[in-house]
């Protein structure tokens, strides 16, 4: 697959523990395999303790890139976390990008603490729309859960994302990566959160 | 299964940049290799001791940054190869024994791996190792690239042999935790047999023919340098403004000159081996220029040290205009991005760039501002370290006399925030909230009238905490220790320490329990739960009223993701919605409001406290406060 940009950006954004450092991680080796030349940067201080992350993937046919995007240029976002999806757009969007959001909110400490409040998910999803060519809704987390552990969202987001055929990703691709960096005990569930994810941007 | 002992030369596969630096000393053939965990460094050894069973290597973490460099440095002497690696203030710690090390010269290749964190992103301070190398006379090398990560780390294990000297990486977080594509070469199985020759003691002592060594030993390191293939330049001969870089300073310096479109103005002198520099080189390409700016993570290293050379050699260079970090072009703290070079560059040269339109800018930014809450730091759903802060926050208002904590670097640093209810009053190095206290708890001769207490996590005791202790015992000191005592390395990844009964390869170790070595100091030591908060909080106040001596409260309770990786919820949580009296209760929200632990949230809808079930790990402590016993706990 050509890619519509040289190098393509796509930033994988959540809260701390959400996977979202391994959902990039496994994406990066899924195009590697496929013979693209891949830099990830990641926001790694906070990954455990509920602050903002993200993942900045560049994927380019030649050349190897810097880690972090410049502002302005992210193609594709995927967000764990709808206001998160905000929060990268600011600095990081521009009127091309497609936005992929999993629609369960994460309450930030300051909305639980009452300084803050959270905003409606409708009038947030509808911001992204606004700010993005093309957007995906799709209930990641709701998927995990209804499996038995919210662990699996992020690997349901990642098969939400090889449905929308932005990335060359597809489902063998994922089978082989999970094989050789996961531990085997938890393929078959691994795969079912992909499937469900795939399904979900399938019926859209 | 190990991602970086893959026998497969030509195959190119993604690895970390830590990854890539632990590949670069199996291809080295690295025998020995020993790390205390600090980010953004652990990957560094965390990924080695996946492969030392295959490559048969001996791979330890260490009590502290300085033991592990002696350990490799035995490797050395006995004419192995040794790794040893840190972050930033590892290096601190380990620097008494490097500045000698540098004058008794070594046998077999010893690489130091330094991970700075510029910005601080995973650190108390920002500082830049490299000066340490500039101090101590070592070969000092920076890699740009995850390629580079990998071939110079092999390539530095010669050039230690070649000099009979340490030999220093530099790597920063943009480096060590990112990931790019690594192309693989061969892996040797070196047949090595350790041996000290007694014949050559290595020996610091005396000084000065050491100090004379080692600086003809530096001049042959400026000779190696300035070969190098690691220092490249990419540009016009005669371009209009040299940039100098190295490190994660390179591919943002590379691609703010595509997206500037510059390529035929400016030139890109990137340096691999920057202490000591490639003078020769440097001057040739200074040489065609007026302009020079440098583009650096965190001190200005290369801009003072080619400053140097310049005042050298000035009468041949001719004048210059210099920019960089003591011009103001460049920040002189935190993290260099690409905006940053861009930015620069744009101003230098006149040039604009706009990479969108500025009212997608204007829309996104008030999307963003009408509709994102902020996102604050705290402990994780289930953490030991909130209701051990609770706890403390409690006594401490019981006792009354206006006692404080003094703490140190770990997950429950966070201690300082809401999430600790700002209860930690000071944060510096590891161990130093022992330290301090040491030293608080003998000032009631002047007055100080204040009960003092320390917070100290399991792996730092071991780390630096115990000296403080015995300090502590021998002068007299009256103090609390809480030793937070959460079986793992938490902050850096979980890692292993002397108290859990393994090893960073997974063998059995013996335990070196806490309450034994604490009883052996002579300190009076009581044991509780934090999830147990009306206990813990009775332990505390017993402890605070006995005013001879050190004591030590150990509060054990599992990390809550460590627990969760082998174990589901403790308890099933639930908010009896009829016992919750909401906003009508007196308790004015403490579950959420005070509490904050992330698995509650106020249902705005119904007035009334709810659990998360996606984040809730079923600690039960929440049912612990609930004044009004509206949070049920069952036994999951």
């Amino acid at each position: 697959m050509a890619l519509a940009k040289d190098p393509f950006n796509v930033i994988i954004g959540g809260v701390g523990g959400q996977g979202n450092v391994l959902a990039s991680q496994i994406l990066g080796h899924m195009l590697v395999a496929r013979g693209y030349v891949i830099t990830i940067g990641e926001t790694y201080g906070a990954s455990q303790r509920g602050g903002a992350v993200m993942s900045h993937l560049r994927l380019s046919e030649k050349d190897q890139f810097s880690p972090l995007i410049p502002e302005g240029r992210c193609d594709l976002l995927v967000s764990l976390e709808p206001v998160e999806a905000l929060r990268i757009l600011e600095p990081y969007g521009h009127p091309e990008v497609m936005s992929l959001i999993n629609t369960r909110p994460i309450f930030p400490m300051d909305v639980i603490s009452g300084t803050a409040t959270y905003p409606e998910i409708s009038k947030v999803i509808s911001k992204i729309q606004a700010l993005s060519k093309k957007t995906w809704s799709v209930p990641a987390t709701r998927i995990a859960l209804d499996m038995g552990d919210p662990i699996f969202s992020n690997m349901a987001m990642l098969g939400a994302l090889s449905a929308t055929n932005a990335l060359p990703v597809d489902r063998q691709g994922f089978e082989q990566t999970i094989k050789e960096l996961l531990p085997l005990h938890r393929l078959s569930e691994n795969l079912k959160a992909f499937d469900e994810g795939n399904k979900a941007v399938q019926e859209l | 299964m190990s991602l970086i002992a893959q026998d497969a030369p030509g195959k190119t596969i993604l690895l970390m940049g830590n990854e890539a630096i632990a590949r670069g000393a199996l291809e080295a053939g690295v025998k020995v290799c020993a790390a205390y965990p600090g980010n953004p460094s652990s990957e560094i050894i965390g990924s080695l001791s996946s492969a030392a069973g295959i490559m048969d290597l001996h791979v330890e973490w260490s009590v502290n940054e300085k033991v592990a460099m002696e350990v490799v440095a035995a490797a050395s002497f006995a004419g192995l190869r040794g790794l040893c690696s840190m972050k930033q203030n590892g290096l601190n710690v380990a620097a008494d024994f490097l500045l000698n090390l540098n004058l008794t010269g070594t046998q077999g290749g010893l690489v130091v791996v330094v991970a700075d964190d510029p910005g601080g992103i995973s650190s108390t301070n920002e500082e830049d190792s490299r000066i340490f190398a500039k101090i101590g006379n070592l070969p000092l090398l920076e890699p740009a690239t995850f390629q580079e990560a990998k071939d110079m780390t092999r390539w530095a294990f010669g050039l230690s042999e070649d000099l009979r000297l340490p030999v220093m990486v530099r790597s920063v977080t943009r480096v060590s935790h990112a990931r790019g594509n690594v192309r693989l070469d061969a892996l040797p199985r070196p047949a090595t047999r350790a041996r000290f020759d007694t014949s050559r003691p290595r020996l610091a002592f005396p000084p000065l023919p050491s100090h004379k060594a080692l600086l003809q030993k530096i001049d042959r390191a400026k000779a190696m340098a300035e070969t190098s293939p690691y220092n490249l330049y990419r540009g016009p001969e005669k371009p209009e403004l040299l940039l100098i870089t190295s490190g994660s300073g390179w591919m943002y310096s590379l691609e703010a000159v595509i997206n500037l479109g510059v390529q035929d103005r400016v030139g890109l002198l990137k340096l691999g081996t920057t202490w000591p520099l490639p003078a020769a080189l440097v001057l040739k390409h200074m040489k065609q220029v007026e302009r020079i700016v440098f583009v650096e993570e965190v001190d200005p290293f290369l801009e003072n040290n080619v400053k140097e050379l310049f005042a050298q050699h000035c009468m041949d260079v001719g004048l210059k205009r210099f920019y960089g970090k003591a011009s103001g072009t460049v920040p002189s703290a935190g993290e260099i991005t690409p905006e940053i070079v861009t930015s620069a560059l744009q101003k230098m040269l006149n040039v604009s760039y706009k990479p969108r339109p500025q009212d997608y800018a204007a829309k996104a930014h008030e999307a963003a501002a009408e509709l994102v809450p902020a996102r604050s730091l705290g402990f994780c759903a289930g953490c030991p370290h909130r209701a051990t802060y609770w706890a403390v926050k409690r006594a401490l208002a019981l006792d009354g006399r206006e006692g404080f904590v003094l703490g140190d670097i770990g997950c429950y640093s966070l201690g300082m925030g809401p999430s600790g209810f700002s209860q930690m009053k000071t944060l510096h190095a590891m161990g130093s909230g022992a330290g301090l206290a040491a030293g608080f708890g003998q000032f009631e001769r002047f007055g100080l009238s204040q009960p003092v207490l320390a917070v100290c996590g399991d792996s730092t005791f071991y780390h630096a905490a115990m000296p403080a202790l015995v300090n502590a015992r021998y002068n007299g000191s009256n103090f609390v220790l809480l030793l937070l005592d959460n079986s793992a390395t938490a902050m850096t990844g979980f890692q292993p320490h002397p108290g859990t009964g393994r090893t960073a390869t997974g063998k059995e170790a013996p335990v070196l329990d806490l309450k034994g070595i604490c009883e052996s100091l002579g300190a009076k030591v009581k044991v509780a739960d934090p999830f147990d908060v009306a206990g813990t909080t009775e332990a505390m106040l017993e402890l605070l009223e006995d005013k001879e001596g050190v004591k030590v409260l150990i509060l054990k309770r599992e990390c809550a993701l460590v627990r969760s990786k082998r174990q589901k919820k403790l308890f099933q949580v639930e908010v009896n919605k009829e016992r919750c009296l909401g906003e009508t209760c007196g308790c004015n929200r403490l579950c959420t409001r005070v509490f904050k632990c992330p698995g509650l949230y106020w249902d705005r809808a119904t007035g009334k406290a709810g659990i998360d079930e996606a984040i809730c790990t079923g600690c039960g402590v929440c049912a612990e406060i609930c004044p009004a016993s509206a949070i049920r706990k069952e036994v999951a």
